[in-house]
């Protein structure tokens, strides 16, 4: 049977962005004061797992980290069909960046125990360093194939994916247990159901802390992580209307005029 | 203490059918407009969904959910298309008596089908001679040689062409004092959809008469007791049917505030947003106001019937106030739009137009009051 764990992040809701908020003495957004969402990307790394063990025996764990509310969307990935659930959530984990998030997650992995595949989304759509994956396989040892996007062959030990590059594609052949990262071609994540949600109430999910993990508290969240955000900013997007007036010709001389000046051109 | 939120299972039920609607009922909702019919492929999507299911108990192939998590589904795919709420809602309406009166041979032969959405149901009661009026039925029913004759007309039936599973009210021929209802399927002899409506709104929502023409209907095909008919018609409409109207309400509702809200911050006049002057916020908070009220009456009234309670006055009350205050949102809406609110690439068109056909349906709002003054009064 393959053993799958899925990382799973929340992540504030997109319809949600103008109300997004700056921490201004972390420079970390205030994810809590708005609805969080399964990132969309990691949802793709769920549905890939769900789609082999429909084709196979497999057992899919969903791990996150984050605060006691990102509990929300690992009840949901177990009504889109996970088996059961960890989330890590401890006040020591908040604040951590990438490479710490890496770490924190690969140790709760290795304390699942055996695991075949590791699938992530490839990036966050708040942060998207496109880090974690890649740094997870590090600290695990494992292989990675990043911004994998159709998996050609899934059975046995031996894996063949497609990945995305530039200019085309990588076909690569990994020995499993393996960590992969997906794009959002890899599938289409189908939609919750509520048969899928009265079965989740039989599923567990499981809260690890510090202690669980057994980590020094200096090695994880905002004192563990060695990077630095600087600066924080919003980006503002005007748009200015311009009514240009004159011929027909005249018009467009004037718009190939200002395209070329805006460097569009 | 009173909680008025939702449970967090409740909350993963409201994003479901949140992404259902937006995702596989929302790109049939042009064509339905367009068209006025083309409500084939979400029935079909209401099937897979199995938004038919939530109310049907688990024994037969249901979900078991009640009426809250009903509504929850209601509102939200209303707030896409109240013409494919409508049909689910009466759905539900042919299917609630197969529950409550149905023999097991029956429960066991309808309802898994209606659970999977192989089959589709409504309740036909409203006649020619009016649907506030039941006990002036014209249908009638004689027993002949084993079988139920049923003769007569039905007409504003919703699903009149798309149900295959028909539960209708009929009289005794002699005896006019004596209603019955049955079970009849599409395919039985004697048995059609005739006419279908061009509604001025929820269009795309079936519409249309049925007609029983010497139609045999077998003994086993009775619903309830014989002449007890009345009850097992007027209960479903009194809670699932008026239950259904509140979430078509409620959606149409939320529909006309988010449009509104979205168009209001994107106009520029003046220089500024069109949400910045007083008498547009008064109207977004008049619809606001009218949005949470209307959800208080028809989640209560829910709540009362998942208890086990009878709640036909609590939905008529919520019947009332969530259709009468659609309307007022839909009118709100598009006199926001200003000249946008006549053009039809905008939806608020579609929602005026909507929420006309939500107050005669499962009684109007003066019956309503009727009901609402005999319970005061009582």
């Amino acid at each position: 049977m393959l053993r799958f764990v899925v990382c799973v992040k929340a992540v504030p809701e997109p319809k949600a962005a103008e109300e997004l908020k700056i921490d201004p003495v972390t420079k970390s957004l205030a994810r809590l004061d708005i609805p969080l969402v399964i990132n969309p990307l990691d949802r793709n790394a769920l549905e890939v797992a769900l789609l082999i063990k429909e084709q196979s025996a497999a057992h899919i764990t969903v791990i996150s980290m984050g605060p006691p509310p990102a509990g929300d969307i690992v009840k949901e990935c177990l009504a889109l069909g996970a088996d059961n659930g960890i989330l890590l959530s401890d006040p020591s984990f908040a604040g951590a960046d990438a490479f710490v998030t890496a770490y924190t997650l690969a140790k709760a992995i290795e304390k699942v125990a055996a695991v075949d595949v590791v699938l992530c989304g490839r990036a966050s759509s708040d942060g998207a360093t496109e880090w974690v994956g890649p740094e997870l396989a590090i600290f695990l040892d494992m292989p990675v194939v990043t911004m994998v996007r159709e998996f050609v062959e899934s059975e046995g030990t031996s894996w063949k994916v497609k990945a995305d590059l530039e200019n085309g594609y990588r076909l690569v052949q990994v020995e499993l247990p393996a960590v992969f990262t997906v794009t959002q071609d890899v599938n289409t994540p189908h939609t919750l159901s509520f048969s899928g949600i009265i079965k989740a109430r039989k599923k567990e999910i499981t809260t690890w802390g510090l202690d669980d993990l057994a980590l020094p508290a200096e090695s994880v969240g905002l004192k563990g992580s060695p990077t630095i955000v600087s600066n924080l900013t919003y980006v503002e997007s005007k748009r200015e209307c311009q009514i240009i007036e004159g011929t027909l010709e005249e018009k467009v001389d004037i718009l190939i005029n200002k395209l070329v000046e805006a460097g569009v051109i | 203490m009173i909680d008025f939120t939702f449970t967090e299972e409740q909350d993963l039920f409201q994003k479901a059918a949140r992404e259902f609607a937006e995702t596989k009922i929302a790109p049939h909702v042009p064509e339905m407009e367009g068209t006025g019919q083309s409500w084939d492929p979400v029935i079909k999507e209401l099937g897979e969904a199995e938004m038919m299911a939530i109310t049907i108990p688990e024994e037969y192939g249901g979900l078991g959910l009640g009426a809250v998590v009903r509504l929850i589904a209601l509102e939200e795919i209303a707030r896409i298309s109240v013409a494919t709420a409508m049909m689910m809602q009466v759905g539900g309406l042919g299917i609630d008596p197969i529950i409550n009166f149905g023999s097991d041979e029956q429960k066991k032969k309808y309802l898994p089908g209606l659970a999977s959405g192989e089959r589709f149901a409504t309740v036909a009661v409203t006649e020619p001679t009016g649907g506030s009026d039941p006990k002036n039925c014209r249908t009638t029913y004689k027993k002949q040689n084993g079988s139920y004759i049923l003769n007569g007309r039905k007409c504003f039936i919703t699903n009149s062409h798309i149900a295959d599973t028909q539960v209708v009210l009929a009289v005794d021929e002699d005896n006019p004092e004596a209603f019955s209802t049955f079970i009849l399927e599409l395919g039985m002899d004697g048995f059609k959809p005739t006419h279908v409506e061009h509604k001025v709104g929820m269009r795309g929502c079936n519409t249309g008469e049925i007609e029983m023409n010497h139609c045999e209907v077998p003994t086993e095909n009775l619903l309830g007791q014989e002449g007890k008919g009345m009850r097992v018609s007027m209960v479903g409409i009194s809670e699932t049917g008026r239950g259904g109207m509140v979430g078509c309400a409620l959606g149409l509702h939320k529909a006309c505030l988010e449009a509104s809200v979205k168009f209001a911050n994107e106009r520029i006049l003046y220089g500024k947003p069109i949400s910045r002057l007083q008498g547009q916020q008064f109207k977004i908070a008049e619809m606001k106001i009218d949005l949470e009220a209307g959800r208080l009456l028809g989640y209560r009234a829910a709540s009362i019937q998942d208890k086990g309670g009878r709640a036909g006055n609590e939905y008529a009350v919520a019947k009332y106030f969530t259709t009468e205050a659609a309307q007022r949102a839909a009118k709100m809406a598009a006199d926001i739009h200003g000249g946008y609110g006549c053009m039809e690439e905008y939806p608020v068109t579609r929602y005026v137009r909507d929420s006309f056909v939500l107050g005669p349906s499962a009684g109007t709002s003066d019956i309503m009051k009727v009901i609402v003054a005999r319970w005061a009064l009582s």
